[in-house]
């Protein structure tokens, strides 16, 4: 049944209150995350143990630019980031809970069966390979996948920050990584995957700004 | 007429960074400040003391010239004549150590990853006395619940949970490599541990005091966290 004729759905906005408010405070987590992150980084701007730093990684001893950093120093940087992560989690538990709970996920999560065709059709049709995007209801197949992985590269994120965080008492965990080494690595390539799904997402938005709409106002109900 | 303008300009500078660091600053800092407390009520929640760290092959070990040497003084701290170990603070014996003595006592090796707050690992084995085996010669008065290190590196120092430095695997460490430490590395004496990151490891050791209040550090006064586990 397309979700949009799906009663759980009668008289809800198309984002509903709690998504907003999520969505709107995980904007501000995720940049401060990254730039006191960043700012982590600069201390040992390396990927690799001493005397081991990894041959494949190309940046290795290059800081990132200042003006992305938030903290001013390392100590700094480490207070900044362990307190917002607190926040990060938080809103993101509570998101899976209202996600869960509130049937949104029926229109939301990304499910092969139902939106890898429509997700394929919806790429070409960016490439402009195909002339008309495929019919879609309330997200395109795209959208699913997009913002349903980005739930993984945050829970990626959670864990991997863990596995540096307290590499010896969640040692298994760290272990799951590679190791601590390994976790650095999947840690900064999480920042990448994010940065990825933000720019996408800002020209993509920008391109339907009834949707930047939607975020701030609820949009129209179902 | 442009030096009044000057001088407008400049008061209403002044005017707005005092007003940002009256409404801005503050609460920041102050925010930051309650939850690095929360973190270290945090940290020492998740700290088992009976979890070891992962014992590491030799073919692990970093190349000890690529280990970070680490000292604050301008030049390597360079050891006292007569240098000596003095245990104190609230125990039944205190006690003022040669180096041959603590030589003389049970022995532990360790080889653990280095884990820096910079975000580096390395490896390295480490040998010497147990932190617990000082404290078992000196018998705790009830109390005890700190522990905290002094250096002649200039006023480096660290406080430590009595939990973490009664560790198995915390160490007053003479030797690194399985010869005797090195000076860069802080000789005759330092803390090596594998539960806490290296700036916690005093290096270049005078005292270590059994103590019932927290004391600081040389970083953790600066703004690192003070329970620094890992």
């Amino acid at each position: 049944m397309p979700a949009s004729r799906d009663p759980a759905f009668k008289g809800r906005r198309e984002q509903p209150l709690p998504i907003r408010i999520v969505h709107w405070c995980n904007a501000l987590f995720l940049l401060l995350m990254a730039g006191s992150g960043l700012q982590i980084l600069v201390a040992y701007p390396s990927l690799g143990p001493r005397g081991a730093q990894y041959r494949w990684y190309p940046f290795q001893g290059t800081p990132p630019p200042s003006w992305m950093r938030l903290g001013g120093w390392l100590g700094g940087g480490r207070q900044w980031h362990f307190a917002i992560a607190w926040f990060f989690v938080l809103n993101g538990i509570f998101y899976l809970a209202y996600f869960f709970l509130s049937d949104e996920w029926r229109r939301r999560m990304f499910r092969p069966w139902r939106d890898t065709s429509g997700a394929v059709a919806q790429f070409l049709y960016y490439l402009r390979i195909r002339k008309m995007p495929p019919p879609a209801d309330f997200y395109n197949g795209l959208q699913r996948l997009a913002y349903s992985s980005v739930i993984i590269f945050g829970l990626l994120m959670v864990l991997s920050g863990l596995a540096i965080y307290k590499p010896v008492q969640l040692h298994f965990l760290t272990l799951l990584f590679g190791g601590y080494d390994g976790a650095r690595v999947v840690h900064l390539a999480g920042l990448c995957l994010f940065a990825m799904f933000l720019v996408t997402h800002l020209v993509l938005v920008s391109m339907h700004p009834r949707e930047i709409v939607n975020m701030i106002t609820g949009g129209r109900r179902e | 007429m442009s030096e009044i303008i000057t001088r407008r300009k400049f008061i209403v500078g002044a005017a707005a960074a005092t007003l940002l660091a009256g409404c801005d600053t503050h609460p920041i800092k102050s925010f930051l400040g309650a939850m690095q407390h929360w973190n270290e009520k945090f940290e020492g929640f998740v700290f088992s003391p009976n979890r070891l760290a992962p014992e590491l092959p030799a073919s692990d070990a970093t190349l000890e010239s690529a280990f970070p040497s680490y000292f604050i003084s301008d030049t390597i701290p360079t050891v006292p004549a007569n240098w000596t170990l003095s245990v104190g603070g609230m125990v039944e014996r205190e006690m003022v150590l040669t180096l041959d003595q603590l030589q003389k006592m049970t022995r532990t090796d360790l080889r653990v990853r280095h884990h820096c707050v910079e975000g580096w690992s390395a490896v390295a084995s480490w040998h010497g006395v147990r932190v617990s085996e000082i404290a078992k010669l000196a018998r705790l008065k009830p109390g005890v619940k700190y522990v905290e290190f002094n250096s002649f590196d200039e006023d480096y120092f660290s406080s430590w949970d009595l939990g973490s430095a009664m560790h198995p695997q915390t160490l007053l460490a003479y030797g690194m490599n399985g010869h005797p430490l090195g000076s860069g590395h802080g000789a005759p004496l330092r803390v090596y541990s594998a539960v806490k990151l290296g700036y916690k490891m005093c290096k270049y050791l005078t005292e270590v005091n059994f103590l019932p209040n927290k004391t600081g550090g040389y970083w953790e006064d600066q703004g690192y966290d003070w329970f620094g586990g890992v």
